[in-house]
């Protein structure tokens, strides 16, 4: 029973990790029909933006909650010039390329961030110990152990589900996006600027990003140059099993997938080498099931 | 056919045997200069050629003159062949170097059927090489299997186990097609990894190539010439490369391949005019991976060790950026654009661990600058004249 509650909360962190970068492809998608590959390598500059914050506000002698609060301050600040750079200067000018060149470029984006974090940050090829910053006990509930961190991070992730979800549907700005994404040419013409607007949802979408890098480094206490490479490719399935452009289906797929995960883990302790293979597997079926994903794309193919 | 063709003036071949030419060449000095400098002004002095030839219609004066004369192209794609050869007959490196660029050309000639012809998005490509290749390493530790059937089983294990996604491959398209792929691709190295029986991380030793006798470790005495026993693989490889390059070539020119520009083009379309798309889609990925197994075989033969390493996630985006690079749907543009992915960043030393880095900036700049790749794939042109 005690293992039981252990599973949960694992899968919930991850299930929260994975939603929240599945969220960032589905909104690309949702407005510039592009899948932003980099998306991954976005989220670990933030991570690793977010740790230098914590080195150098530790350093300068701050407390731990103002450490903590600088990490998630540069990760979202590192993470949102860098989506909406790549945004402006690489994706708007080839958005009427073929999508097969948009997404190998998007994927050499990323590699170049990869690869630049590996090269430049100080000694980048080894992992980087995350610094701790939240409380390190727990308490019992029955015969499971609960980490109070792990509890917190999850919050701190539902919480900022919730705050995009506010963003997209409850303000002006996300009015404009959703415009933007039903029908550019319209948006055009009732005056949305265009220009400013895509850049900035591309922020947006990174900001998730990072703030997942850091909730990732503060619950694994380790990053890693190449981390973000798996959880693109995680966020993608995601995002495509809950149906690409929709939000709840990429929270949706993000969970299940860690729901897989886990499950592969718990009931087969002896495969969990294999748990991706099992998620990805079982992700191939449902897909071939249903080719659009769980919850459809909005305004599925016309003939 | 030809002889009704409407061209009847006789076209100039001198602009074909100056690009073979031309080509074994640039082939020969980027393999063979070692000095980095000089390598950099050789490299610049072939851009520019390249460039001049371009602008003044060379380019299009060697392709007409090729298409008229397919036979001189063959012809004379032998000759440069053995005399580049002949020429890095004892450079061991070099000649590993060209085999590899051809077993690279190879698998992208079988992508550019998938994804250049029939529209199917591939981005496992490393995963069925890694396929064939494992294929030949078991098959090598129980041994008794003639080499030549070991490679087919290459080809053979890749197919069936890409069969496995023909129905999600079917099923699916756009984006949601190329994540089936790429789940499948990053899942068979994660499956790799955690395999014991496989080799784990670790991976496997494989024994070399001998075909009927013909040893494929040991080094060839010709007229009294020493040549290293990559020769053998490279000879090999190329083999390989022509023949897949005529398969690609007449699946092109016959209707088969118009049909697979209709599939890719308008489904609905090809379903109107009585296509059987599926057909035609599993006809194509199974063509592709085929090739892809096999030439994994090959290369596991050739390195003689294999591991998850080799057949990552980043190489099949290797390949699809050579298929890219070269100009979608054409099968020649696969050749240099394998040339320049592969051979660049192992002959420019000074890059060394950067050369992912700048590599991905270089594929970045020419997706901004020539999205069409290096050699643009030619509008079909139907000949009228010649069919009425």
């Amino acid at each position: 029973m005690g293992v039981i509650g252990q599973h949960l909360l694992n899968g919930m962190m991850q299930g929260t990790i994975y939603g929240l970068v599945a969220m960032g492809f589905t909104i690309f998608f949702g407005v510039m029909n592009v899948i932003k590959f980099s998306h991954g390598d976005v989220l670990t500059l933030g991570a690793f933006g977010g740790l230098v914050a914590v080195w150098a506000t530790h350093s300068l002698g701050l407390s731990v909650p103002s450490q903590f609060i600088a990490a998630f301050a540069a990760a979202m600040l590192l993470s949102a010039v860098a989506g909406a750079g790549i945004s402006h200067f690489l994706i708007m000018p080839l958005r009427n390329a073929p999508p097969l060149n948009m997404l190998l470029m998007t994927m050499m984006v990323g590699t170049v961030l990869r690869e630049a974090i590996r090269l430049f940050f100080p000694n980048g090829t080894n992992p980087q110990r995350f610094p701790e910053l939240l409380p390190s006990g727990g308490f019992d509930i029955g015969s499971s152990f609960f980490r109070t961190d792990a509890l917190i991070l999850i919050v701190a992730g539902i919480a900022s589900i919730g705050v995009v979800y506010w963003i997209i549907n409850r303000t002006k700005f996300g009015l404009a996006m959703r415009a933007v994404a039903e029908d550019v040419e319209t948006a055009r013409t009732m005056g949305i600027n265009f220009a400013r607007v895509i850049p900035l949802t591309f922020a947006l979408g990174s900001i998730t990003a990072g703030f997942a890098g850091t909730i990732y480094g503060l619950y694994y206490s380790e990053i890693n140059y190449g981390m973000g490479l798996l959880l693109a490719v995680i966020g993608f399935t995601a995002a495509i099993v809950g149906g690409l452009g929709n939000i709840w289906g990429a929270i949706i797929g993000g969970y299940l997938f860690a729901g897989l995960q886990t499950f592969v883990v718990a009931a087969i302790p002896s495969m969990s080498d294999y748990k991706n293979v099992f998620a990805f597997v079982l992700i191939i079926m449902l897909i071939t099931w249903r080719p659009t994903g769980l919850l459809a794309e909005r305004g599925s193919e016309r003939v | 056919m030809s002889k009704l063709s409407p061209s009847h003036k006789t076209v100039p071949v001198w602009p074909l045997i100056a690009a073979v030419a031309f080509a074994a060449a640039a082939l020969t000095t980027l393999v063979l200069i070692e000095n980095q400098k000089i390598l950099g002004l050789a490299l610049a002095g072939i851009a520019a050629i390249c460039f001049a030839a371009a602008r003044f219609g060379g380019v299009t004066a060697a392709e007409t003159a090729a298409s008229e004369n397919p036979w001189l192209l063959r012809g004379l794609i032998l000759i440069a062949a053995l005399a580049v050869l002949f020429v890095l007959r004892d450079d061991n490196f070099g000649l590993l170097m060209v085999a590899t660029v051809l077993i690279y050309a190879t698998v992208c000639i079988g992508l550019t059927i998938q994804m250049g012809y029939a529209g199917l998005t591939n981005f496992a490509a490393a995963a069925f090489v890694g396929t064939g290749g494992y294929t030949a390493a078991m098959l090598g530790q129980k041994g008794g299997l003639p080499d030549p059937l070991v490679l087919i089983s290459g080809g053979l294990i890749a197919v069936l186990i890409g069969s496995l996604l023909i129905l999600p491959v079917l099923r699916t398209r756009g984006h949601y097609a190329a994540l089936t792929t790429l789940a499948f691709g990053v899942m068979f190295n994660v499956f790799l990894d955690a395999n014991e029986l496989l080799g784990g991380p670790q991976g496997l030793k494989i024994p070399g190539i001998n075909l009927f006798g013909w040893d494929f470790s040991s080094d060839l005495h010709i007229l009294g010439f020493t040549f290293s026993f990559y020769v053998n693989y490279v000879i090999l490889t190329g083999v390989l490369t022509a023949l897949a390059m005529i398969l690609a070539g007449l699946l092109d020119k016959s209707w088969i391949g118009v049909w697979l520009d209709v599939v890719r083009l308008d489904e609905t379309a090809a379903s109107v005019f009585g296509l059987k798309i599926g057909y035609w889609k599993i006809l194509a990925f199974t063509l592709g991976n085929f090739l892809a197994g096999v030439m994994g075989a090959v290369y596991a033969k050739m390195t003689g060790f294999i591991a998850p390493s080799n057949f990552t996630f980043g190489d099949s985006l290797v390949m699809v950026s050579i298929v890219i690079l070269g100009g979608i749907g054409n099968r020649w543009g696969v050749l240099p654009a394998a040339l320049i992915v592969v051979l660049l960043p192992e002959k420019l030393q000074f890059i060394q661990e950067y050369r992912l880095l700048l590599y991905a900036i270089l594929v970045i700049v020419i997706l901004i600058v020539r999205p069409d790749g290096f050699v643009a794939r030619r509008v079909r042109a139907l000949r009228m004249e010649a069919r009425s």
